[in-house]
């Protein structure tokens, strides 16, 4: 059979629009019963445009009032702990005042300031140096802000410990279990295994039931037993109206390495009073 | 016609014959367990329409891939409510979800896995439930 030009352009358009319209045809006479099923956010998920916290050193009182915000946050993500600094799997820590802000040198500033153990975790950075570098995107940025670790695709490169600037993931070089005891394991929580990179997710999980992170949770309930104000505050940066806004208009803050350009979202409170 | 070394060469091949049906030789008559998945949990037996979260078949066949959708619903979207073919809604969690019915993972998972030595590494991490040791 021989056709002419025009015969053959009429054919092959009219078999790519038969094709074209064949997938979505041929999925809905499938019928699988996976399709018909959906997923949701919980309604009583926390959301915000942008996560941000407050922390004001000068209300931590104790030595304690720091180790019970940190074991509130070890106890929940089953933190391992070997005894040595490194293996050391860091979420939430504390370091001198030197160390928090080295670019901020001033030896005349105030001794409470100067003394005081600065609690640290991950920034969740507005551009975050770790997500970019990673090369599985197993650390990527929500929309609400959070940068958040997918252990799944962890490859253990250690290119976000590199990038980091603030020493905020830790690498696992030993088994996570190896350092738990069975009976401290929380067992609504994974560990973590052998060969992965890990931080503070912002309690992204605890977030999703409609609770605060454990960190913030667990000062506040110190504030309150003590009947002080709480030494951190958590909530949406972009809210005018939220506690970490409300917080951060009444009084001077600043941020670690602000020069780098990573835009931290987590703001420490120097000094003054709450209308200071 | 002649074969140079012949007898070495014949002894050789039965030798080797013999070695290599050996496994099949061995195990004529013997039927293989077949793997029995036991539901007999309390989670399970306190329910009172004994149904996972999607058909029986289904979860037999496409449970892996299910998971692995779950992963990355929770973690990377950060939807963790699963609504099923029927309409019933399911926090997506391996370790509160699956592993609170099926807190019997040697007689429930393992058995199968066990079976088609496949070797998931879901409980490097996740922490299974704990069980008396069988």
């Amino acid at each position: 059979m021989s056709m002419n030009r025009r015969q053959f352009l009429k054919i092959a358009g009219m078999s790519t629009v038969l094709g074209l319209g064949g997938v979505p045809v041929i999925n809905l006479l499938k019928g699988d019963k996976s399709e018909a099923s959906h997923v949701f956010v919980n309604e009583k998920a926390l959301t915000a445009k942008r996560w941000g916290m407050a922390i004001d050193v000068s209300k931590f009182r104790t030595d304690d009032d720091y180790k019970k915000v940190i074991h509130a946050c070890n106890s929940i993500h089953n933190i391992p702990d070997f005894g040595n600094s490194k293996d050391q799997i860091k979420w939430i820590w504390t370091d001198t005042y030197e160390h928090t802000f080295p670019t901020q040198p001033n030896e005349f500033i105030e001794e409470s300031v100067k003394e005081k153990p600065f609690v640290l975790l991950c920034n969740h950075c507005e551009n975050p140096p770790c997500v970019r570098v990673c090369p599985t995107k197993a650390t990527f940025k929500r929309k609400d802000g959070i940068v958040m670790m997918d252990q799944h695709r962890c490859i253990g490169c250690r290119f976000c410990m590199a990038a980091c600037p603030f020493g905020a993931r830790s690498f696992n070089y030993k088994d996570p279990r190896l350092g738990l005891k069975p009976e401290d394991e929380n067992t609504q929580y994974p560990t973590r295994t052998i060969g992965v990179v890990e931080k503070c997710t912002f309690c992204a999980e605890r977030l999703s039931k409609g609770l605060i992170p454990a960190c913030v949770e667990a000062s506040q309930q110190i504030a309150k037993d003590a009947g002080t104000e709480a030494a951190m505050y958590f909530g949406d940066l972009d809210d005018p109206s939220s506690d970490v806004r409300k917080v951060l208009a009444g009084r001077y803050s600043i941020r670690r390495k602000p020069e780098l350009g990573t835009g931290p979202s987590v703001f420490y409170i120097i000094g003054g009073d709450k209308n200071a | 016609m002649k074969i140079y070394d012949g007898g070495k060469i014949i002894v050789g091949l039965i030798v080797f014959v013999g070695l290599f049906t050996f496994p099949f030789v061995y195990n004529i008559g013997k039927a293989n367990v077949m793997p029995e998945p036991k539901i007999n949990t309390p989670a399970i037996n306190e329910l009172t329409e004994k149904k996972c979260v999607e058909s029986k078949q289904f979860m037999r066949a496409e449970h892996m891939q299910l998971l692995n959708q779950w992963r990355d619903w929770a973690v990377r979207k950060g939807e963790r409510v699963y609504v099923n073919s029927e309409g019933k809604p399911y926090t997506i969690s391996l370790q509160n979800t699956c592993m609170h019915c099926h807190s019997n993972k040697k007689e429930f998972c393992d058995q199968c896995h066990n079976y088609m030595a496949v070797n998931p590494y879901c409980w490097n991490c996740h922490i299974a439930p704990k069980e008396k040791e069988s």
